[in-house]
């Protein structure tokens, strides 16, 4: 039997929870103190994802960069690529907080979308 | 050509300019930095000294006792920041006490004034209630005082451009050589030609001195380790205290600053290398040992920032100003260590008068000494404030928290004479950053508005010039 | 002189919770004073995940955990002015500010909220010897550069401190394309939350270098090295541990310090271990009606905490204005730390003058494992909780009922604790 050792990141808890296996099978989930914590933990050893944030620029808006993240977890493996395709995009202000930057980033279909507002700035 | 060349923008070479600058001249300063005051006189214990120190009958003591005398007209003159809050030198051991009569005698000789001797410890501590309890006398020296050095070399340097003096910045002198009624400098941005040379380049000047002298002189760089504590702790002193050498070890001084904070050092380190400019750890450990030796409760743990400069430490151990008889033309200004910086208004009138008197130079008519130092809005009352946000909005935005420096303070930084191109040129002359947060709150704020008025890049902004820049590229241009 | 019922002095997550909770307690008259260019405070740089579980069920980014409460104030109508600079509040709560429009103004207010939030600890206060070079940087700042303004300020980097700000910056850089060589921490415990360790440094393959600090920075322009040293339990580095990394940035992630110098200024009692003032049970100061909330009353790990800590602050600072706050016969109970407890916030509580339910916020100064805290009224034990995992980085919480403070008539102190399980 194998076992696994995660920190969750669920939550701040940051709880120690072990994943034990067999043959490739999920048997069981200990150490977690929510359900958060077991679904992290499964996930975990068979498809990691997170969310990435990032900022791209913003052209005539009052500030020049805004903020922006995947909209749902993509797979860890991607991270990389999905800040990559974010590389030289310009937005146009005003920008409003969840406006689709980028949809279907890095073939992973999660949307990226802007997580602040930017104002036009005024003429 | 020029009449003359002055070699090195520090407080000398500065103070040398502003004073030739009363005289019908064409002048110009090579400093090889990016501003004035980047060498030994941005890194000293800005210090007034009142010239006991100094032996009898040396020029030391002469230029000390005269700058002291100097400074306070020269400092209304030119608008920086000087307080003659007056200085105590400590003993803590009973069998050191001849030696603190042997500095009052000295101090007598070289024309201090009004020096006591205070041996009577309900007095001591009435005066200074904070120094160590070991305490059995104190030098009393009520005409020594602190100044911006900072502030007193941009305010020369500013008033002799103001006055026509030239300034070539990152520019340095890698040689020079006699040419027909004068001399040719070389430099990494081309040759100048100029009559008269003064040689102003702090613990460089040995170098400048021996290629055109046979009679070496050697400067030590000798490393002085400081610490800077926040405005909290800036009242745990009145006075300058400095430590008499005793059984107990040499000592370190605690000061005031003319800005409030409190100073705790030097250490003094020789070296080699003349850019080495570094704290250690060696050194910074020794001035935490050695600073509660005279004052007592000193709160270490309110240290903002450690700093280290160079003294050009000539193994005389005395100034070196005169034109170098086998070099005629090329005028020493040399070996300008402690009390250096409280001499260097003196120093820069004798060494004008030397040049003077070599090139018959006649008065400058127009010549205008005096000079407005960037406005502190703290100066105003609440109404004049209020009317120069009106008339400038720029006052009413503040950058820098630590310090409540405003934006108008930056922007006459940046655009008056000599102006500010970098963030440490910006935080000499305003203190934006220099404050408890150390520029972490100010210094993105403080690029742009250097970017946005110089009209370049946030990626063309340095801290102190040359490659020290801050920003390297932007986000994602490598991926 | 304008005058307000409540000023806030600060729009940041504390500011903003404190000024809403005290509009819904049926205050009208409040102004926020926020020097920036924006509310939201520091949540505006900090883009990334990870914000709001405890509030709103659901994950956030930084801006958008702010924008929830911004948009909740403007809904509310409540006043606040941008880029304006407090620079005194007098003891009579006479409230001065700085700013383009109005020049220099004075406010009075009947009740002020301290919301500034903290600073970072600087290179200085570490006393790192070396030279002054560009490229030493606090987490903060560069977190700024390359969030806000989209500058990167190196290419490759050390970063000294396993504060979370620091942690995020080494994932951020990364991501953007630095290259993060190590995370250097002087204590034998990283100084941030375990996710972030997780997903900041293990995900990406950065050594974190426990009981390590740099004892050399190389470089007089631009920093072109640093030296780490392995350190003994004193701190003090090891001659021989030395490593060599070339890199042309240093980032500082030592810690956070409460912006308390216009609190101390006004006269308000600080407590030396959170360098944040001292409060009783309605988050108020030594000066009625001036209370404190957030990272400039103790720092946080958590904004969700602070938005709670806040409200409470602002509901009080409303009942005081209100005149509403219950009678009292003035029973001051102290809260005491002890054994590995660092501090309390609140440091007293009137136990008449309290919620129905008090939660007391305290750090540990350790790492505990399989570890209780212990809550004593008096000497006598009155809770113990069995926590698997403590840690200085990590906010701890005990719950007090009034019931049960009530009950213990005569009550001096609460002691708090940690003991074995």
């Amino acid at each position: 039997m194998e076992k696994r050792e995660l920190i969750c990141i669920g939550c701040p808890m940051g709880c120690p929870v072990t994943v034990e296996l067999e043959g490739g099978e999920i048997v069981n989930v200990t150490g977690h103190t929510c359900k958060r914590g077991d679904v992290y933990a499964r996930k975990e050893v068979t498809n990691p994802t997170r969310i990435v944030t990032s900022t791209v620029m913003v052209e005539g808006g009052t500030a020049d960069m805004v903020s922006v993240k995947t909209r749902d977890d993509v797979p860890k493996g991607k991270i990389f690529e999905c800040v990559q395709a974010l590389k030289g995009l310009t937005v146009q202000a005003p920008v409003h907080i969840g406006d689709v930057i980028l949809s279907d980033a890095a073939g992973t279909g999660v949307d990226i979308i802007a997580t602040k507002g930017v104002e036009a700035a005024s003429a | 050509m020029y009449d003359v060349i002055i070699i090195g923008a520090g407080v000398s070479g500065s103070s040398a300019a502003r004073e030739l600058s009363r005289y019908k001249a064409k002048i110009c300063v090579l400093e090889k930095a990016e501003d004035v005051c980047c060498g030994t006189s941005k890194a000293n214990s800005a210090i007034v000294h009142a010239g006991y120190d100094a032996a009898n009958g040396s020029l030391m003591a002469k230029l000390n006792v005269q700058g002291n005398q100097m400074m306070e007209d020269l400092s209304k003159e030119l608008d920086f920041s000087f307080n003659r809050c007056g200085s105590l030198v400590v003993c803590i051991d009973e069998d050191s006490l001849p030696d603190l009569k042997a500095l009052y005698e000295r101090g007598v000789k070289n024309g201090v004034k009004d020096m006591q001797l205070i041996l009577d410890r309900e007095e001591i501590f009435k005066l200074e209630p904070n120094l160590s309890e070991k305490t059995v006398g104190v030098l009393y020296a009520p005409t020594a005082g602190i100044v911006c050095p900072f502030g007193m070399n941009i305010a020369m340097a500013e008033n002799a451009a103001t006055n026509g003096v030239e300034f070539r910045f990152d520019t340095e002198v890698t040689g020079l050589h006699p040419i027909a009624g004068g001399w040719e400098i070389e430099t990494n941005n081309g040759a100048y030609q100029t009559r008269c040379v003064v040689n102003a380049a702090g613990v460089y000047s040995d170098q400048f001195h021996n290629m055109v002298s046979e009679k070496k002189i050697h400067i030590t760089p000798r490393r002085g380790d400081y610490c800077l504590l926040d405005k909290k702790a800036g009242k745990h002193v009145k006075h300058t205290i400095f430590a008499l050498p005793s059984k107990y070890g040499k000592g370190v001084l605690v000061s005031p600053t003319v800005h409030g904070n409190l100073l705790v050092g030097p250490t003094a380190i020789d070296i080699e290398d003349k850019e080495a400019t570094a704290t250690t750890r060696a050194g910074l450990d020794e001035l935490i040992e050695k600073a509660g030796l005279n004052v007592k409760n000193l709160p270490m743990r309110q240290v903002i920032t450690s700093f280290a400069g160079l003294r050009a430490h000539e193994d005389g151990h005395e100034f070196i100003i005169g034109e170098v008889p086998e070099a005629p033309g090329f005028v020493d200004c040399a070996a300008i260590e402690s009390p250096g910086l409280t001499s260097a208004p003196a120093i820069g009138v004798m060494v004008a008068g030397i040049v003077k008197d070599l090139l018959q130079l006649e008065d400058n008519p127009d010549f205008n000494g005096t000079r407005k130092g960037i406005l502190d809005p703290d100066t105003l009352t609440t109404e004049e404030y209020n009317a120069l946000i009106q008339k400038n909005p720029a006052y009413g935005n503040i950058i820098c928290r630590c310090e409540m420096v405003t934006e108008g303070e930056i922007l006459d930084a940046i655009h008056r004479p000599l102006g500010a191109k970098s963030l440490d040129s910006v935080k000499r002359r305003t203190r934006a950053g220099m404050g408890r947060c150390q520029s972490g709150f100010c210094s993105p704020r403080v690029m742009e508005i250097l970017a946005r008025e110089l009209g370049v890049s946030m990626l063309e902004i340095t801290k102190s010039g040359g490659a020290s820049k801050l920003a390297v590229g932007t986000n994602k241009d490598r991926i | 002189m304008k005058a307000y019922d409540i000023v806030i002095i600060g729009g940041g997550p504390a500011g903003l919770a404190a000024a809403i909770a005290a509009k819904k307690a049926g205050v009208d008259s409040i102004l926020i004073l926020e020097r920036d260019k924006e509310l939201g405070g520091i949540l505006n740089q900090c883009i990334h995940n990870g914000f709001g579980l405890h509030t709103f069920k659901e994950e956030l980014t930084g801006p958008e955990y702010a924008a929830r409460f911004i948009d909740e104030a403007a809904e509310l109508g409540i006043e606040y002015k941008l880029r304006t600079m407090v620079t005194d509040i007098s003891p009579e709560k006479i409230v001065t500010a700085l700013n383009r429009e109005e020049g220099l103004f004075s406010i009075q207010a009947k009740a002020v909220v301290l919301s500034m939030g903290c600073r970072e600890r600087s290179r200085g206060a570490l006393n790192i010897p070396g030279y002054r070079p560009a490229g030493i940087f606090s987490a903060g700042t560069a977190q700024r550069l390359v969030n806000m303004e989209g500058y990167m300020p190196g290419r490759e980097v050390v970063i000294l401190g396993s504060g979370d700000i620091g942690l995020i910056m080494a994932r951020r850089m990364t991501l953007e394309g630095a290259k993060v060589k190590v995370v250097a921490e002087l204590m034998p415990y990283s100084g941030g939350l375990k996710r972030n360790i997780v997903q900041c440094l293990d995900d990406y393959g950065i050594p974190l270098k426990l009981s390590h600090t740099v004892v050399e920075i190389r470089g007089k322009e631009r920093v072109e090295g640093i030296t780490l040293a392995q350190v003994d339990g004193k701190g003090k580095p090891i001659p021989g541990t030395e490593e060599d990394y070339d890199c042309d940035t240093l980032l500082l992630s030592v810690g956070l310090i409460p912006e308390n110098e216009l609190s101390g200024d006004m006269g308000v009692e600080m407590n030396p271990v959170t360098s944040g003032p001292k409060v009783n049970e309605r988050m108020e100061t030594n000066i009625e009606g001036v209370f404190a909330c957030g990272n400039v009353l103790h720092v946080h790990d958590l904004v969700d905490f602070v938005s709670e800590e806040a409200a409470a602050a602002g509901r009080n600072a409303a009942r005081y204005v209100q005149g509403g706050e219950p009678q009292s016969a003035g029973q001051v109970i102290e809260l005491q730390p002890v054994n590995g407890v660092r501090y309390t916030v609140p440091c007293t509580i009137d136990p008449e003058k309290m919620d129905e339910t008090q939660i007391v916020r305290f750090r540990v100064g350790n790492v505990y494992k399989n570890m209780a805290i212990g809550v004593y009224f008096d000497g006598e034990q009155v809770q113990h909780r069995r926590r698997q995992v403590m840690a200085p980085g990590e906010m701890e919480e005990v719950k007090l009922e009034k019931a049960k403070l009530l009950a213990h008539p005569g009550l001096k102190t609460i002691t708090i604790q940690v003991e074995e399980a």
